[in-house]
């Protein structure tokens, strides 16, 4: 069945072909430059008769749609031709037009044009589909999603907070007993998230006080923070507590917003 | 474990010597610091090819001497137009300079001359150098001190020549041990790694030949050096975070000993005993910091406070191996005493302010010691005492910002941390026992932590 609807097709084609030629040279009339080629294109031609008689034939007719194929939004030029015709007119919205002519479209869906061509001795037919693709959806980047229990490191520098000591004191105050608390939860979590982590608790004096004295100071503050976090359900074996004393400040100003910075137990990573 | 206020009849005996030989700190200051005898020290001229050398020399040999703080030394523009060169040179009378009656006496007035030259011969860079006591009535009864001294003919040889002359002359009028061979070690940022790195340094006692020891990738504190100078013991930190340990490193390689630290989250500030046979050392190991001795090793460790507060800094007297001194806080840190045994605990400073760093004077009698009397909490002086009456005391700097006093082997300086208030990068000093001669030794990076070995 194709191969025969091919073989009828070039038969018309050349028909076509044979009586533009004999018409123009009768005519004592250049034949119309077509267009040039735009590929691909959508062209489909139906006349209904042929003459070579020298007389009016019967009408023909070309229709062209280019580019065949755009995406949503895009614009294609309809362009068409026809001899021996009266009265010629698209469908679609378009109505009548001229013997020729070409008028640009945006078409939303795909959609077939119809051209039809009436004249004296019949009417000729020619058809353009314009095929609307899809645009490709959005190239997004990778994205990598974060692993959402984040690191250990970026558990605890996000989930906990340091709790404060007055100065040469390693007593736990309200505000401090209120971190631990929240500190507690938040540990308890990460130890069910990071079933094999240990953190270190770790004691930090400010710059007042000598050096060795701050070192005990420091580690009494950490075992102060450890028992209150014991007590309130975190595994004590999950902890170890180290003491820097002065020697590893977060900041090194000459004032008390300084030194209450410094005073402080901060939980890490362990190793 | 054992009660502070408990004296033991031991301490108490000690206390009533004490007071009873004690004598007056500011006294005995002045003392430290020289009785003065004036000396005149013309420069030293040199045969020939010695000559170049000579400058440095001059200058070293005078600078020692005046910074020693035992003599007044008299202005070389007050001197006579000539000066002996040898014992030789002297004459009952001259006016000119070639008689010791020319040194007395105005303008001059000193009671001792300084003279002498150099040679060099076959390669060999000689110093002859001589003292003479001006006042004596002959020439033999005047002659103290007549040396020579062999070196190779190049700087370096000439500036420890004039140290070794000087070093004779201040044994001569009274002077302890000698510095010349004497180190100080400290803890420096310089060559440590990452933030808090930082790694043990050594220099000369006048701050020449910095150099760094050791190469431990750590952060270090709490410098302490054995009586022989072989060994330093320190507390340590891993870089990437951990407890503190103490550690232990040959003073002359940098090379590391081995040394045992108890299960604890902290082990630290550890000291030698005179005998360089034992330490004590601050220990979590029973739960809160206390005090803790042990063999060189860290091996055979035994408990001896058991207190409140931090104990920590346990120093043991030079001359009694039974006395320490330690700090402790309950509230604040103060300076106590006990015996090695843990027995006889009382409080030594007063409990005004905060009082840390308790170094025992060579002579086992007095200790420096870091003191915020006077000052806000955090900014410490420097201060001496006599521990038979710590209740009087000697002030030796006075702008908050000086710690960690250590003494020199021959008790004449002391060696200490300044933090200048303007860059807050501690340095190390060093200053006569009676707080002059200040004279800072480093300059570059943080350094912290001095102490001063006998070589």
């Amino acid at each position: 069945m194709t191969s025969e609807f091919f073989r009828n097709r070039n038969l018309t084609l050349t028909a076509t072909l044979l009586v533009a030629a004999l018409f123009s040279g009768a005519c004592g009339k250049k034949a119309p430059i077509p267009p040039p080629p735009a590929a691909p294109t959508a062209t489909n031609t139906t006349p209904s008769s042929t003459n070579n008689t020298g007389t009016p034939g019967r009408p023909t007719a070309t229709l062209t749609v280019a580019p065949a194929r755009i995406e949503r939004g895009g614009s294609v030029t309809l362009t068409w031709m026809t001899t021996n015709a009266n009265d010629v007119s698209i469908d679609k919205g378009i109505g009548t037009v001229g013997s020729s002519g070409s008028q640009t479209l945006r078409p939303t869906d795909t959609i077939t044009y119809t051209l039809t061509a009436n004249g004296t001795n019949g009417s000729a037919t020619a058809t353009a589909t314009v095929t609307i693709i899809s645009p490709p959806p959005p190239v997004t980047p990778a994205v990598t999603r974060p692993n959402p229990m984040g690191t250990l490191e970026s558990r605890l520098a996000s989930d906990l907070k340091d709790a404060f000591f007055d100065y040469d004191s390693v007593n736990i105050r309200d505000d401090a007993h209120t971190v631990l608390v929240g500190n507690a939860a938040a540990l308890r979590q990460i130890f069910m998230d990071f079933p094999n982590a240990t953190v270190n608790v770790e004691g930090h004096c400010d710059e007042r006080g000598s050096a060795e004295y701050n070192l005990g100071l420091g580690d009494r503050r950490a075992s102060a923070a450890r028992d209150v976090l014991v007590q309130l359900g975190v595994p004590e074996a999950k902890m170890k507590t180290i003491s820097y004393g002065k020697e590893r400040p977060q900041c090194t100003e000459a004032t008390e917003a300084c030194y209450q910075q410094n005073r402080r137990a901060h939980v890490s990573a362990g190793q | 474990m054992k009660k502070r206020t408990l004296i033991s009849v031991p301490v108490i005996a000690a206390l009533v010597a004490g007071v009873l030989f004690a004598q007056d700190i500011t006294t005995w200051i002045k003392k430290t610091a020289g009785d003065k005898p004036a000396l005149a020290v013309p420069d030293f001229r040199g045969a020939g090819d010695a000559q170049p050398l000579m400058a440095v020399f001059n200058a070293t040999l005078y600078q020692d001497l005046s910074n020693s703080g035992l003599f007044e030394m008299k202005p070389k523009s007050t001197y006579p137009l000539n000066n002996p060169q040898q014992q030789g040179d002297i004459r009952p009378q001259d006016g000119k300079g070639l008689a010791l009656a020319d040194w007395a006496s105005p303008p001059v007035n000193a009671t001792h001359l300084v003279f002498g030259f150099a040679t060099i011969t076959n390669g060999v860079f000689a110093v002859y150098g001589n003292v003479d006591d001006t006042r004596q009535q002959t020439v033999q009864a005047a002659q103290l001190l007549s040396n020579r001294y062999l070196g190779s003919p190049v700087e370096a040889d000439a500036i420890r020549k004039a140290h070794e002359f000087a070093n004779d002359i201040i044994v001569k009028f009274g002077g302890s041990a000698s510095l010349l061979d004497s180190h100080i070690y400290f803890t420096s940022s310089r060559g440590g790694a990452g933030g808090f790195g930082t790694e043990i340094w050594v220099m000369d006692w006048d701050g020449n030949n910095q150099k760094q020891l050791t190469h431990l990738g750590a952060q270090l504190a709490h410098l302490a050096i054995s009586p022989d100078g072989s060994r330093l013991a320190f507390t340590s930190w891993p870089l990437a975070g951990g407890q503190p340990q103490i550690g232990m490193v040959n003073a002359e390689t940098g090379r590391k000993i081995p040394f045992y630290n108890q299960q604890a989250s902290l082990n630290s500030a550890a000291t030698f005993t005179p005998d360089g046979m034992k330490l004590f050392y601050s220990s979590s190991a029973s739960g809160t910091p206390q005090i803790y001795t042990s063999a060189l090793d860290g091996q055979g460790f035994t408990r001896i406070t058991s207190t409140r507060g931090n104990p920590t800094e346990p120093k043991v007297n030079p001359k009694n191996p039974n006395a320490l001194l330690f700090v402790d806080g309950n509230p604040k840190e103060q300076i106590y005493r006990m015996n090695s045994e843990g027995s006889g605990m009382e409080r030594v400073t007063n409990g005004e302010g905060e009082a840390s760093n308790p170094a025992w004077h060579p002579d086992g009698q007095h200790f420096a010691y870091a003191w915020t009397r006077g000052y806000q909490a955090g900014e410490f002086n420097v201060f001496v005492a006599d521990i038979a009456e710590p209740q009087k005391y000697e002030q030796l700097t006075h702008d908050g910002r000086n710690e960690n006093p250590v003494w020199a082997p021959d008790g004449r300086y002391l060696a200490y941390m300044h933090t200048p208030l303007k860059s807050r990068n501690a340095q190390i000093y060093t200053m006569r026992a009676d707080g002059k001669e200040i004279k800072p030794l480093t300059t570059q990076g943080i350094n912290r932590y001095p102490v001063w070995g006998v070589k």
